[in-house]
C-alpha cells in the first residue's frame, strides 16, 4: 500500500512536470514544439511565455491543487464521497458578489444610491468573489447554528444555495449586462490568471496545505462517526469549525481567481482514493496533487482543441470529471 | 472497593424524552455487565458515562473527580468507550484504524514513538487481528471489523473501559476470546460491557440489570435476587441454571 502511495506521488509530480512544459508550448495556433522553440528565440518571449502562458499555467496547477485539496477535506468532514467544496454555499455566495459587481452601474440607476453603487463598482471582481464565497459559508454557518450537526450545515448549504441562486437571477433580470460576465464566471476561466493570481494562490495553498495535514487525524478519528471522535479527546465543535474555515478559504480563493470550475474538487479525491487510499494525511496531499494535475490537463486541453478558439476551461472539467466518475462507478457496481 | 466510575441519580433525555430516570451505579474495578431489554437505556447510560451525552441531572464521578473537571484530552486517556454497531468506513488499514486508539495521549500533533508501537501491536494481538493489519477495513467482514474496533479500543490503554456490546458480530469462539479479554482486563482495570448475551453476561463480576431507563438490580453474579430479577424482567421468557459452577441463561420454552 505505502509503495501504491509513493508510486502516486510521484505519478503525479511527474504528470505536472509534463503537463506545465505543455503549457508553456500550447499557443493559439494549438501544439508545436517547432514553433515554441522559435517562439523562445524571437523578442516576444518575455511576453508571451513569461507574462501569459507562463504564470496562466503554475495558475491553473495552483487552482487546481486548491480545489483538490478542499475537495478531499469536504469529503473527510462530511463522511460523503458526494461532497465538494462548493457545498456549503460558496458558489452562490462568489456568483452572487460577481453578480452584484457587474450590474453596479444599472442597480446606481435603479435606485441603489450613487455611492453604494460606486464602492461596489470599485471593489475589484477578485475580491468580490472572494469575499462572496465566505459570505455563502458563513450563511450557512448561521443557519445551521454552527459546525456541530452534519446534515443541518447540508441542508443549511442548499438553502443558501438556492435562495443567493435565485438573488443573483433576480439581479441579472434587472441588469442584463450581468448574464455575460457571469456566465463566464460560472463556467470557470484560466485565461486570466497572472503573476499576481500566482501569488495569492500559492501563498493560499502554502497555508493552507500544511493546516489541513495537521488537522488530518481530525478527519481519520471521523470514520469511527462523531461520538467516537470525541471519545477520543478531540474537540469536535472546533475542529470542524476550523476545517471548515480552511474550506472556504481555499475554496473562495480558487473561485475568485479562476472561477466556478466544476468537477476538480470532486474527482480528485475520488482518484486518489481509487489507485492510492490512505490516512486523510496522505489524501489531502494527494488530492491536492491530482485537482492540480486535473486542472491542467484542462487548461491545455482548453487552449488547444479548437485552437486557436479556447473552450472554458470548467465546460472541460466537468466533462472529464463527470466521464471519470462515471467509469469508476460502472467499475464498481456489481455486474 | 472504590468505585472508578461512579454515577449518582442520574438523568439523561433524547432528543427531549427522558431515557434515563435518576440512574446510581458504581463501576468498582472488575468487570460490569449492563443488561436489559431492548430500549432499557443500557447504551444510553454507558455514553452519560463516558461523557458523551449532556446530563439533565445527577453527576459522574470518575476516580473520585467529578467527569466535568477533567479536560476532554484527560478524560479521553482515562475512558475508552465503544460504540454500538461501531462505523468503520474508509480508507484506513486495519493498523491505521487502531492508532487511532493514540490520539488521546498523541494529540493532533503528536508523533507516535516505539512504546506508541507497541500499544498498537499488543491490543491488534490481544483481539487477534494482527495478522491482516494491512488490510483495509473495507475487506474485512462484521465480526474482524469488529475485533479491530476492539483493539482500537484496548489501544488507548486506559483504566475505565466502556464497551457497547463488543461481541456482536462474533462467532462462539470469538465471542469466548473476548470474554476471556474481558476478564484479564478486569483484573487490572474496569470494564463495563453492555452485552445482549445473558449467558455470556453472567460471566462478569457484578451484573447491572435496568429496565425503562431504571436500574433493577445490580449484584454479584451468583446472586439469586439477581436471578429472580432478571427472570422477571426478561418477562420468564428466560430461566437461570447452574452448570459446573457456572449460571447459565436458557430460553423458557416449556
Amino acid at each position: 500500500m505505502q509503495r501504491r502511495r509513493r508510486r502516486l506521488l510521484w505519478a503525479l509530480a511527474a504528470a505536472s512536470g509534463v503537463l506545465m512544459l505543455a503549457g508553456l508550448a500550447a499557443g493559439g495556433d494549438g501544439w508545436s514544439w517547432a514553433g515554441f522553440t522559435q517562439l523562445l528565440q524571437g523578442p516576444d518571449a518575455g511576453l508571451i511565455v513569461g507574462q501569459i502562458r507562463a504564470p496562466r499555467t503554475l495558475g491553473a496547477w495552483l487552482t487546481g491543487a486548491l480545489l483538490g485539496l478542499a475537495g478531499a477535506v469536504a469529503q473527510g468532514l462530511f463522511r460523503n464521497p458526494l461532497a465538494d467544496p462548493f457545498l456549503l454555499g460558496s458558489a452562490s455566495g462568489a456568483s452572487l458578489a460577481v453578480v452584484a459587481v457587474l450590474a453596479a452601474g444599472t442597480l446606481g440607476a435603479q435606485g441603489l444610491g450613487p455611492p453604494a453603487a460606486g464602492m461596489l463598482s470599485r471593489v475589484g471582481l477578485v475580491a468580490a468573489a472572494f469575499a462572496g464565497a465566505l459570505g455563502g459559508v458563513l450563511l450557512t454557518l448561521m443557519l445551521a447554528r454552527g459546525a456541530q450537526h452534519t446534515l443541518r450545515l447540508l441542508l443549511a448549504g442548499v438553502v443558501v444555495g438556492v435562495v443567493l441562486t435565485a438573488v443573483s437571477d433576480l439581479l441579472t433580470l434587472a441588469a442584463p449586462e450581468a448574464l455575460r460576465g457571469r456566465q463566464v464566471f460560472m463556467l470557470g476561466s484560466t485565461g486570466f490568471l497572472g503573476w499576481d493570481s500566482c501569488l495569492m494562490l500559492g501563498s493560499g495553498l502554502v497555508l493552507a496545505l500544511p493546516m489541513a495535514q495537521r488537522l488530518s487525524r481530525t478527519l481519520d478519528a471521523l470514520v469511527l462517526g462523531e461520538d467516537s471522535a470525541r471519545s477520543l479527546g478531540l474537540a469536535l465543535p472546533q475542529l470542524r469549525l476550523a476545517l471548515i474555515c480552511l474550506l472556504a478559504a481555499a475554496t473562495g480563493l480558487a473561485v475568485s481567481q479562476a472561477g466556478l470550475v466544476a468537477f476538480v474538487g470532486l474527482a480528485a479525491p475520488h482518484l486518489v482514493r481509487r489507485y492510492a487510499p490512505g490516512p486523510h494525511g496522505y489524501t489531502l496531499l494527494a488530492s491536492a496533487a491530482a485537482g492540480a494535475v486535473l486542472l491542467l490537463a484542462a487548461d491545455v486541453a482548453a487552449r488547444t482543441l479548437i485552437a486557436p478558439q479556447e473552450l472554458p476551461v470548467g465546460v472541460l472539467t466537468a466533462v472529464f470529471g463527470g466521464t471519470y466518475l462515471l467509469l469508476l462507478l460502472n467499475r464498481q457496481s456489481p455486474s | 472497593m472504590t468505585a472508578a466510575l461512579r454515577a449518582q441519580d442520574l438523568s439523561v433525555a433524547l432528543g427531549g424524552t427522558p431515557v434515563l430516570h435518576g440512574v446510581s451505579v458504581d463501576l468498582p474495578p472488575g468487570w460490569t455487565a449492563i443488561i436489559g431489554p431492548n430500549g432499557a437505556g443500557k447504551s444510553t447510560l454507558l455514553r452519560a458515562l463516558a461523557g458523551l451525552l449532556p446530563r439533565q441531572g445527577g453527576q459522574v464521578w470518575l476516580q473520585g473527580r467529578p467527569l466535568d473537571d477533567w479536560s476532554v484530552r484527560e478524560r479521553a486517556q482515562r475512558i475508552a468507550w465503544l460504540a454500538q454497531q461501531g462505523q468503520a468506513q474508509g480508507d484506513l488499514t486495519v493498523r491505521e484504524l487502531v492508532h487511532l486508539g493514540r490520539l488521546p495521549h498523541l494529540g493532533l500533533f503528536g508523533t507516535p514513538g516505539p512504546q506508541d508501537e507497541h500499544r498498537v501491536d499488543a491490543a491488534m494481538q490481544a483481539t487477534e487481528c494482527a495478522d491482516w493489519q494491512h488490510r483495509r477495513l473495507q475487506q474485512l467482514s462484521g465480526g474482524e471489523r469488529q475485533r479491530c474496533l476492539l483493539a482500537r479500543v484496548l489501544a488507548v490503554g486506559a483504566p475505565v473501559l466502556l464497551l457497547d456490546e463488543p461481541t456482536t458480530h462474533l462467532d462462539p469462539p470469538h465471542q469466548v476470546a473476548v470474554v476471556r479479554l474481558l476478564q484479564g482486563l478486569a483484573r487490572q482495570g474496569t470494564v463495563a460491557s453492555v452485552l445482549h448475551d445473558l449467558p455470556l453476561a453472567l460471566q462478569a463480576d457484578q451484573v447491572l440489570l435496568m429496565r425503562a431507563g431504571r436500574v433493577v438490580a445490580c449484584a454479584a453474579h451468583d446472586d439469586p435476587q439477581l436471578h429472580a430479577a432478571i427472570c422477571e424482567v426478561f418477562e420468564h421468557a428466560v430461566r437461570i441454571q447452574r452448570v459446573g459452577g457456572r449460571y447459565i441463561a436458557l430460553p423458557h420454552l416449556d
